[in-house]
C-alpha cells in the first residue's frame, strides 16, 4: 500500500473517532459549554492540557529548530516546560478555587472594573487569534503534502471536523477528543523516533541513543558518539558545533531573556489556564498540572533526539552526493519547494553554511516554484547562456537550507522507515494542529459569548441564550481563522512571538499579584497592562516590520531579539503596578474576600460554594 | 513553595543557560553536561518539582482539614 493510502486510512479512522466523542459528550448548559461541568478527572484534564498545548509548533516545527539551532533550541524546550512550573506553583490552584469561568472573569471581578476586563478579554481574542492561525495551516501543510490535495481543501475539512465538535461538545467534547488526540500525536511522534534511535545507534530509548555512540554499521567505526560526529560534520561545512552554548546572536542575555518570556509566556496563555477550570477541585488541578508536563516532558524530552537524529540524516544523506544517489524523499519533498538542489553545475549536493551551497527552500505557489526550478535546469544545460542560477536567487532572498518544517515530517523518510509509520506521522500532526485550534476557539468564544456579552451587553440573558451566542461564536471563529489558514498573513510565524511577549507582559503580573497581593488595586493593575503590552508590542512591531535596530540597553553584547523582550515587558508591568499601587487606593471588600478565599485551602471558607453563589 | 522555585531557576535558567558554558566542560556519556541540562535535564527537574509540589500542598491541606475537626470536635459542635 503507498504512503497516501496509509494516511487516508488513518486519517479517516482519527477523524471518526473525534466526531464519535463529540456525539457522546454533547452538552446542554454553559457550564458544560465552558468548563466540561467540572467533571474531568485529573489525569484525562493533563492529557487533554498537554494535547492543547503542544501544537502544529510543537509537533511539526520544534525538533525542526532545535535541528538547525543545536543548543540554542533549548530555549524553547526549556521555555514551553518551565512556565507550567510557574503556572502549577503559583496560579493554578488558585484560579480554580476562584470558581471562575475565564482568565478575564477572575481579572475583572478582582480588580474590580469591567476596563480592566475588557483589556483582558481583547488581549485573550489577540493572542488565541494569533496562534490559531498557525494552527489551521499546519493542517493544509499535512494535506498537501501527505493527501495530494490543495492547502485549501485541507483547510476547508480541517475547519469543518473542528465547528461539529466544538460546537456539540463545547469544552466538554473539546476535554474528551484532546485526550484522543493526545494518543494519535505522541505515539506518532515516540514510534518513528525509537524505530530511528534503534537503526542509529541500537538503542531503544531515544533520549539515551541521542548521548549514545552509533553503530559500527552506520559510522564506519566502533565508539563514536553521535553529538561528537554531528559536532565533527557541522564544523566541516562551517556550521557552528552543535552543542556549543552561545553561538552566533543567541548569546547568554538573549537566550536568557527568550526562555523567561516563553516560561513566563506560557503560564499566562488563556487556553492552558482556562483547562484548570474544567478540574473536580483544588487538588485535580494540582494533579492535573503535574500530568500536564508529564505528557507533555514525553514529547519535548524525545524531541532533541530527533532533532539530533534529523541533523545527522539531513547532511548525511545529501551532502556528497551524486545526481543518481539523491534519496527518494528529497524527490517527492522537492516539489513542495521545502527543500531545493540547485546545482552547480558538478552534478554533486553541497550543503554547507558557506558560499559553495546548494540546498535551498522557497515558499510560493507550486507554479512559481516549478518555474525557479526550470529556469534553473535551463542555466544549468546552457552553461549560464539562458535561465536563472537559482543559487544566486535564493542567496539575494537571503534564504539557505531546507525549511526547518519538514524535519519531523520528513525525518521517517530519510530513515527509510516503513509508510504506515510514516502514514501515521500525518495523522499525529493534524491531531496537533486540531486539539490546540479547538482549544483556542474556545477561548474566544467564552471571552466573547461570556465575558463581553453575558457580563457587560446583556447580563439578563437566559441560559439557552448564553449558550446559543457562545455556539455561534465557535462558529464565526471558525470561520475566520480558516480564512487565516488558506491566506495565511506573511507574519504568522513572527507573530507567535507577539502572544508569548503579549502574554508575559500582561496577564501574568496581573493573575500574579491579583492573588498574593491585597495591595494592588484597579488603577495600577490596568496601568501595568496598558505599559507592559505598550512596550512589548511597540518593541516587538517596530523591531520586526520597522527596521529598528534592537535594544542593547547599554548592557548586552547583542541587541535583545523580539521573543525575548516579554521578559522586559514583564519587569515594566509589575514596576508600573507595584509602584503606582503605593499612591492608589487598595482593591474594595468584595475583591479582599475575593483573594481570602482563593488562598484559603479549599473546604475552610464558603469558597467552595462560590458556583452555585454566582449568577452565571 | 519559595525553595521550589528556587530550584526552577537553578535547574532551567542556572543549569541550562547561566553555567552552560561551564558545564559543557564535564562529559557525561556521550553528552555535554550543560547541553543535556538545556535540552534534557532542566525537563526532568520541572516534572519532579511539580509532583513535590502537588504531594506537599495535598498533605498540607489535609493536615489543616483535620485541625480545623479536631477544633470542632473540642468545642463540642460543627459550623
Amino acid at each position: 500500500m503507498s504512503v497516501t493510502l496509509w494516511t487516508w486510512i488513518f486519517v479517516g479512522l482519527s477523524f471518526s473517532l473525534y466526531l464519535f466523542i463529540a456525539w457522546r459528550s454533547r452538552v446542554k448548559d454553559t457550564k458544560g459549554f465552558y468548563v466540561a461541568d467540572r467533571g474531568v478527572p485529573a489525569h484525562a484534564n493533563g492529557m487533554a492540557t498537554a494535547a492543547d498545548w503542544m501544537s502544529a509548533a510543537s509537533f511539526i516545527s520544534m525538533a525542526g529548530l532545535i535541528s538547525t539551532m543545536g543548543y540554542s533550541g533549548g530555549v524553547y524546550l526549556m521555555g514551553w516546560t518551565g512556565g507550567y512550573v510557574l503556572l502549577a506553583l503559583l496560579l493554578a490552584p488558585y484560579l480554580r478555587k476562584s470558581g471562575r469561568y475565564t482568565v478575564p472573569d477572575f481579572v475583572g471581578d478582582r480588580y474590580e472594573s469591567n476596563v480592566v476586563r475588557v483589556i483582558a478579554v481583547v488581549c485573550a481574542i489577540f493572542v488565541s487569534f494569533t496562534y490559531v492561525a498557525g494552527q489551521m495551516r499546519g493542517v493544509g501543510v499535512v494535506f498537501a503534502r501527505f493527501l495530494e490535495r490543495d492547502v485549501t481543501e485541507g483547510v476547508i475539512i480541517g475547519m469543518l471536523i473542528v465547528f461539529i465538535y466544538a460546537t456539540l461538545g463545547g469544552m466538554k467534547g473539546i476535554t474528551w477528543t484532546q485526550v484522543a488526540q493526545y494518543w494519535v500525536l505522541i505515539t506518532a511522534f515516540l514510534v518513528p523516533a525509537i524505530a530511528i534511535s534503534i537503526k542509529l545507534t541500537g538503542t531503544p530509548i531515544p533520549q539515551i541513543g541521542l548521548g549514545s555512540t552509533l553503530k559500527e554499521s552506520v559510522a564506519g567505526e566502533k565508539g563514536l558518539y553521535l553529538l561528537d560526529k554531528l559536532n565533527q560534520i557541522q564544523t566541516d561545512l562551517g556550521f557552528s558545533s552543535y552543542t556549543d552554548t552561545f553561538v552566533g546572536g543567541w548569546d547568554k542575555a538573549n537566550v536568557f531573556f527568550v526562555a523567561l518570556a516563553l516560561m513566563v509566556g506560557t503560564a499566562g496563555l488563556p487556553h492552558v489556564i482556562v483547562r484548570f477550570y474544567t478540574v473536580r477541585n483544588i487538588k485535580a488541578a494540582r494533579w492535573s498540572a503535574f500530568w500536564a508536563l508529564l505528557f507533555i516532558s514525553l514529547l519535548y524530552l524525545t524531541a532533541p533526539a530527533m532533532a539530533g537524529f534529523a541533523r545527522y540524516y539531513m547532511i548525511e544523506s545529501l551532502n556528497g552526493k551524486t545526481e543518481s544517489e539523491i534519496p527518494q524523499w528529497f524527490e517527492s519533498w522537492q516539489e513542495t519547494g521545502l527543500v531545493m538542489w540547485f546545482d552547480d553545475g558538478d552534478g554533486v549536493v553541497r550543503y554547507s553554511n558557506e558560499a559553495d551551497n546548494e540546498i535551498f527552500n522557497f515558499k510560493g505557489s507550486p507554479a512559481e516554484i516549478r518555474e525557479i526550478i526550470a529556469s534553473h535546469a535551463t542555466w544549468k544545460a546552457t552553461r549560464g547562456a539562458e535561465g536563472i542560477d537559482g543559487r544566486l536567487l535564493m542567496r539575494e532572498k537571503g534564504i539557505a537550507g531546507p525549511d526547518r518544517d519538514i524535519i519531523v515530517l520528513a525525518t521517517p523518510e530519510m530513515a527509510g522507515l516503513a509508510d504506515w509509520i510514516i502514514a501515521f506521522v500525518a495523522a499525529g500532526g493534524l491531531a496537533a494542529a486540531l486539539s490546540t485550534a479547538s482549544g483556542l476557539l474556545l477561548v474566544i468564544s467564552s471571552s466573547v459569548a461570556h465575558d463581553l456579552y453575558a457580563k457587560i451587553v446583556n447580563p439578563d440573558a437566559d441560559e439557552k441564550k448564553k449558550l446559543l451566542v457562545g455556539r455561534a461564536t465557535i462558529g464565526v471563529s471558525v470561520v475566520i481563522a480558516g480564512i487565516f489558514g488558506i491566506y495565511p498573513p506573511g507574519f504568522v510565524g513572527q507573530v507567535v512571538a507577539f502572544a508569548f511577549g503579549l502574554a508575559a507582559a500582561s496577564f501574568f503580573p496581573v493573575l500574579v499579584l491579583g492573588i498574593f497581593s491585597k495591595r494592588v488595586g484597579t488603577v495600577p493593575a490596568a496601568a501595568g497592562m496598558v505599559v507592559g503590552i505598550a512596550f512589548t508590542g511597540f518593541y516587538i512591531i517596530a523591531s520586526v516590520y520597522g527596521g529598528m535596530k534592537p535594544w542593547t540597553f547599554g548592557i548586552f553584547d547583542h541587541g535583545i531579539k523580539p521573543q525575548g523582550i516579554g521578559s522586559i515587558g514583564m519587569l515594566l508591568n509589575f514596576i508600573v503596578t507595584l509602584g503606582l499601587s503605593r499612591i492608589c487606593p487598595p482593591p474594595g471588600q468584595a475583591a479582599l474576600e475575593l483573594i481570602d478565599s482563593v488562598r484559603e485551602p479549599e473546604g475552610v471558607g464558603p469558597a467552595v460554594d462560590i458556583e452555585e453563589a454566582m449568577e452565571h | 513553595m519559595l525553595s521550589l522555585l528556587a530550584f526552577w531557576a537553578l535547574a532551567g535558567l542556572g543549569c541550562g543557560i547561566l553555567f552552560a558554558d561551564t558545564l559543557n566542560g564535564i562529559n557525561i556519556g556521550g553528552f555535554p553536561l550543560g547541553f543535556w541540562f538545556a535540552q534534557q535535564g532542566s525537563i526532568i527537574v520541572f516534572v519532579v518539582l511539580i509532583l513535590v509540589f502537588c504531594l506537599v500542598m495535598n498533605r498540607r491541606d489535609l493536615k489543616h482539614h483535620e485541625e480545623i475537626e479536631d477544633e470542632e470536635n473540642q468545642s463540642g459542635g460543627g459550623i
